[in-house]
């Protein structure tokens, strides 16, 4: 993922739609701050997949970020919507470190069943948990965003600046990541990772730290979302919120740092009006455009997620 | 005492349910090395035409009896015209492609499948627990079961040694387990792999529809119900060994034991504790219990 | 002295098969080891229990004095034991440039105290370019490993096992699918490249002439034993090794019509 020009395009936009923010219509907003949140799951899937590993489950860390900035406003009552973020990326990243000491033994359909399991694990946890709310989850309300007041188009102004901020942060880090000696082990554990035991290096240790990575940016996103939203529920961690990150991700590609969140944001705008007009068939959708990508999208397009020798030993 | 005999039995009911879905999961893996996510969307399909189907029976006043005989007509239907129709009209699209996009390819198809059916179906619950109380009930010491769930151990029973008596003793099963072991090999031996694939898929679907078939009247029949038996249905598959169905078998009654005996004694840990068990079986035996040899790659 | 590669009574079996049987070496520092015999006599098996690969029925394996039997290939790599592939084992996806980063970048993160030093750290950048130049790659270097001819691919492969900074490399068939002026001049550049830092070399080969011309020490393997071990004269004279390893059958005994 290339940052440099594309990254100050993008830092322009930002800047632009921060600027404009006033003038856009609430929903349009709403819409572009979700996506930016979504869009960094997606970029931390998208680092997964560059390990030649695929998530079905990125949802629980996308609810662990939620629900930890929701806990963060009722029950510690923090004010400040800035470290909720922080506290969810971080618990996030907390859960990837233990759970990742099994997953990361794992590859191919192993690993994307486990994390589709874990993820529908922590569902069944949070939907028995009348303390949480149980189905109907609770609301997320911070006083501030930074320093500005949350309540108000102001505040839904700063939430965006804070998306936009979190994911600057986000995709600047990953991209110096993967050029530097220990994100280049990425693709090579994705392409031979026979090859990189035999040069000295642990390919699970790789792949944990993948998965921490992952997790921590789903975690802001998730987060993020719950500012944003306003509540969380369960349904974050639900396998169809996981296998919406991967449809993004598959659209999208390594291409362009923007992509997934462009992708992210063509996704929600379709699924308002899916909701709006036909609300039974948005899986249809979604599982029918992915299979068409799947079947019809060049050959390129899978070099992301090829995979070679494994030592047996 | 009475609690021990309760979860034994418990366990042994839930076991043959659950072998009945992971048979036909590890078999299509085994075969074909997909692993079909869509497998908790063939079950509900399963339950909810078998729903369908008795329901309407029942409800036209015809003997109760023949219930039973149109909850395996449903699971019958089902795997007749769906699972060749995934197979034939998706799947072999995508054979040779990469094991991670297959697993994509079906992860697509559990998300059409599952809206498909709340489309035709609509997003209410049904109720069809007439067969399950028709029988009566049966003493055991001092509990009390339905014979129903005693006709679901006998239908798990027979399944498992039709299918190994297949496997062993029919030519078709000689077919699959060369092709199990090789398909190049087999196809340049002149086997038609396309044939068993599509042999097996409709098998497969069709036990995944029995399955729920004979759930239905145990249950209420929901959307959604087809996630959680993809997670469980997974944990038996990777205990037993992905491709045997004699691992299928003990991973069932594993899983099987452990779901009773947290129902019974902390029922909020249910699937952790199965994961549990499941990820310490993988501690040891990282393939799962039954697996075969591994050629040498380098 | 203290050989640098030992092995004891190294044995391997996979239920009724015997891959390897007994096999002891010492191995000095700074040797060529030519390693020859038929296909699936135990050559491969052998480099796959010294680097960890295979774990030994039976046996012991040691590298400077110290054993290290039950080691994966990840530490055995670590301790400076390096190899080389039949098949060589390259990032696909990668250009050639980067697949020699990657290894250079590992040792690179293995030596510095500080993670984060490492990770600004220009020197394994530097280091292969040297290797680029050494292995004469420069036409290559920025082409993806999965487009190059199988001679550069078997040199990549090489070059990725230097790139850690091994004591003891093993190559297995690093001329074999490559064209006749091809292996000479893979061999030389290998062999010349480590010169300088007096690395212990075994390869496996079944070019004869290859043998020959680089190895000052034979080891001929049968049927998962070692039937010859010492200098070539004497191993290719050998009578069992000419019948089992370089394929001429003995003189027809007096009497026979032939």
């Amino acid at each position: 993922m290339k940052l440099a020009r594309r990254g100050l395009l993008f830092l322009a936009v930002a800047l632009v739609g921060l600027l404009a923010g006033p003038l856009l219509p609430k929903w349009v907003l709403f819409l572009a701050t979700v996506s930016l949140a979504k869009g960094l799951a997606v970029l931390g899937l998208l680092l997964l997949m560059r390990t030649g590993l695929v998530s079905f489950g990125q949802g629980l860390y996308f609810a662990i970020g939620g629900y930890a900035a929701g806990l963060a406003a009722d029950a510690l009552h923090w004010g400040d919507a800035v470290p909720m973020v922080l506290l969810g990326a971080v618990a996030a990243a907390a859960v990837a470190a233990v759970v990742g000491l099994l997953l990361a033994r794992y590859r191919t359909i192993f690993f994307a069943m486990l994390s589709l399991a874990f993820s529908m694990i922590f569902y069944g946890l949070l939907v028995k948990s009348s303390a949480l709310g149980s189905t109907d989850g609770f609301n997320v309300a911070p006083r501030t965003v930074g320093l500005v007041a949350a309540a108000g188009p102001r505040g839904q102004l700063a939430v965006f600046g804070l998306a936009a901020l979190a994911v600057i942060l986000g995709a600047f880090v990953l991209d110096r990541y993967l050029a530097s000696h220990l994100g280049r082990l990425a693709p090579a554990v994705r392409d031979n990772e026979l090859r990189v035991e035999y040069m000295g290096a642990s390919a699970r240790n790789v792949v944990h730290l993948n998965l921490v990575m992952a997790a921590a940016l789903a975690g802001a996103g998730g987060a993020v979302t719950a500012l944003a939203v306003g509540h969380i529920d369960p349904q974050m961690a639900y396998w169809t919120t996981s296998g919406e990150f991967v449809f993004v991700a598959i659209l999208s590609g390594t291409a362009s740092v923007a992509a997934p969140f462009l992708g992210s944001f063509l996704l929600e705008l379709l699924r308002t009006l899916a909701y709006e007009y036909a609300p039974n068939t948005w899986q249809v959708v979604v599982g029918g455009a992915m299979l068409a990508v799947i079947l019809f999208l060049p050959e390129g397009l899978w070099t992301l997620l090829r995979r070679r020798a494994r030592p047996s030993g | 005492m009475a609690t021990i005999l309760a979860v034994l039995i418990d366990g042994i009911i839930y076991a043959s349910w659950l072998f009945v879905i992971a048979a036909g999961l590890t078999m299509i893996y085994g075969v074909m090395r997909i692993l079909n996510m869509a497998h908790g969307s063939l079950y509900a399909l399963g339950a909810y035409a078998a729903a369908s189907l008795a329901g309407t029976w029942l409800a036209r006043g015809y003997p109760p009896l023949g219930s039973y005989a149109m909850l395996v007509l449903a699971a019958i239907l089902v795997g007749l015209v769906v699972g060749p129709a995934i197979e034939r009209g998706l799947l072999r699209f995508t054979y040779g492609r990469d094991e991670v996009v297959l697993v994509l390819v079906t992860y697509a198809l559990f998300l059409i499948l599952e809206d498909l059916v709340k489309l035709v179906w609509g997003v209410e619950s049904y109720f069809v627990s007439e067969p399950y109380g028709l029988l009566g009930n049966v003493d055991i010491g001092p509990l009390s079961y339905p014979v129903y769930s005693g006709a679901l151990v006998l239908v798990a029973a027979a399944a498992g040694l039709g299918l190994h008596l297949a496997i062993r003793r029919t030519r078709y099963g000689k077919l699959l387990t060369a092709v199990i072991h090789d398909r190049e090999v087999s196809a340049a031996l002149g086997i038609d792999v396309n044939r068993v694939f599509l042999v097996t898929f409709t098998l497969g679907t069709m036990l995944a529809a029995v399955g729920g078939a004979l759930t239905a009247p145990t249950v209420s029949v929901v959307p959604g119900m087809g996630v959680e038996v993809i997670v469980l249905a997974f944990a038996v598959v990777v205990i037993g060994g992905l491709g045997s169905v004699g691992g299928a078998a003990l991973g069932a009654i594993i899983v099987g034991l452990v779901r009773s005996a947290s129902v019974h004694f902390l029922p909020e840990v249910e699937l952790f504790s199965i994961y549990l068990v499941m990820a310490l079986v993988l501690a040891f035996r990282p393939r799962g219990l039954f697996v075969a040899a591994e050629a040498r790659k380098i | 002295m203290i050989p640098i590669l030992e092995t004891r009574g190294l044995t391997k079996t996979f239920g009724a098969v015997t891959a390897a049987s007994d096999l002891s070496v010492r191995v000095e520092e700074d040797t060529v080891v030519g390693l020859i015999g038929g296909n699936g006599a135990g050559k491969t098996t052998f480099i796959n229990l010294v680097t960890g690969y295979l774990k030994p029925t039976s046996g012991t394996i040691h590298y400077q004095g110290a054993e290290i039997t039950a080691l994966p290939p990840r530490q055995v790599t670590r301790r400076g034991i390096c190899r080389s592939f039949q098949i060589p084992q390259v990032f696909d996806s990668l250009t050639t440039w980067e697949n020699l980063l990657v290894g250079l970048g590992i040792v690179s993160l293995q030596r510095s105290a500080f993670v984060g030093s490492a990770l600004g750290d220009r020197a394994p950048e530097a280091a292969a370019g040297e290797m680029v130049e050494r292995f004469r790659l420069g036409e290559w270097r920025d082409a993806r490993a999965s487009v190059l001819p199988e001679g550069v691919r078997k040199l990549l492969d090489i070059a990725m096992a230097l790139a850690v900074k091994p004591r003891v490399l093993l190559l297995d068939e690093p001329t074999s699918g490559v064209s006749a002026e091809e292996k000479f001049a893979i061999m030389d550049l290998v062999l010349g490249a480590i010169r300088a830092d007096r690395v212990t070399v075994l390869f496996v080969e079944h070019d004869m002439d290859i043998v020959r011309r680089y190895a000052q020490r034979i080891l001929a393997f049968y049927d998962g034993r070692i039937i010859a071990d010492g200098a070539p004269a004497e191993v290719l004279a050998n009578a069992e090794v000419r019948r089992y390893v370089v394929g001429e059958s003995a003189p027809p005994a007096p009497g026979d019509p032939c």
